[in-house]
């Protein structure tokens, strides 16, 4: 095997790049508690409406919740088919990821335009300041994610992603699975625990 | 370090243990989405409670298995706790500062 198969190793025995992600995970924890931390810490104290239990659409978002966790086996598939080589399927699979990571933005970018037009924008309330910038930064990381996995798909297709590169597909799985358990937590915090009177 | 244990692939869960997951995180959310229906339990203390223990549950399974922290290095699990019990510190902390603990 060639030293650049074998990869970029530590005196731990592991791959650096997966340290290095590791890392930013941690960071990116820090990021998103902080955002929680702050919706949670305004929730309730708006003085004026839209209130959550009044905005929130229940329904849509547990689909789109489900279409994420969805996204995220397609990930693993997608991982597998890489490790075992199999081009067909690391394609479809990565393919299914980023599709469905973007019809996940496409729930996004409807509920957020019909929070607009019923009057909830960022300046609206202490809701809108903090429910947008959370599920906003959310919706940036998804997007991201989204062009990640399409380069991965674009080098497939050119045959350029063989069982070698398996650790490109790992790595942005991480990101992937990082980005859908920040919603698991989003999905309970947010939309299924709506503390404070209604307006 | 030798190239041998270089080499090792790490043991990732066959198709079958991710399809069992993604039908168990299924199955919790529509429990999840279920429980805020209920009116005898929706507005009373029971429901964050139970609704956080049931967002743990996903959150590791995901963790364990899709990101394979449980069959890789302790190295990472130590990498992504420290920081993950450090933000929910935070939360805890912030959320005491601003009095927002009124359910």
């Amino acid at each position: 095997m060639s030293t650049a198969a074998i990869g970029h190793y530590t005196s731990t025995g592991q791959d650096t790049r997966k340290i290095a992600f590791w890392t930013f995970i941690g960071s990116e924890c820090m990021l998103f508690g902080t955002l929680i931390a702050t919706y949670l810490s305004y929730e309730g104290k708006s003085v004026i409406g839209p209130t959550p239990q009044e905005i929130l659409n229940i329904p849509l978002t547990s689909v789109s919740t489900f279409v994420l966790l969805m996204s995220s086996l397609a990930m693993v598939l997608a991982l597998a088919a890489v490790m075992r080589g199999d081009t067909r399927y690391s394609k479809v699979w990565l393919a299914t990821t980023a599709g469905l990571g973007a019809v996940f933005l496409g729930f996004q970018a409807f509920e957020f335009t019909q929070f607009v037009d019923e009057g909830l924008k960022i300046s609206t309330n202490l809701f809108g300041s903090t429910f947008f910038v959370l599920t906003g930064c959310h919706g940036l990381h998804v997007l991201v994610g989204v062009i990640w996995l399409a380069t991965l798909l674009i080098l497939s297709a050119r045959g350029k992603l063989g069982p070698e590169k398996a650790m490109n597909v790992e790595i942005a799985g991480l990101y992937w699975h990082f980005i859908d358990v920040v919603w698991i937590v989003i999905f309970t915090v947010v939309y299924l625990i709506q503390r404070g009177p209604a307006a | 370090m030798s190239q041998e244990v270089l080499e090792k692939p790490s043991a990732h869960p066959s198709a079958k243990v991710y399809l069992s997951i993604a039908a168990i995180l299924t199955a919790i959310t529509v429990v999840e989405v279920a429980i805020f229906y209920i009116p005898a339990i929706r507005g009373t203390m029971v429901l964050a409670p139970v609704l956080l223990l049931l967002s743990a549950g996903k959150f590791a399974l995901v963790v364990m298995f899709y990101m394979h922290l449980k069959p890789d290095s302790k190295l990472f699990t130590a990498i992504f706790t420290a920081p993950l019990v450090l933000a929910a510190a935070v939360i805890l902390a912030l959320m005491t500062l601003l009095g927002a603990w009124v359910l």
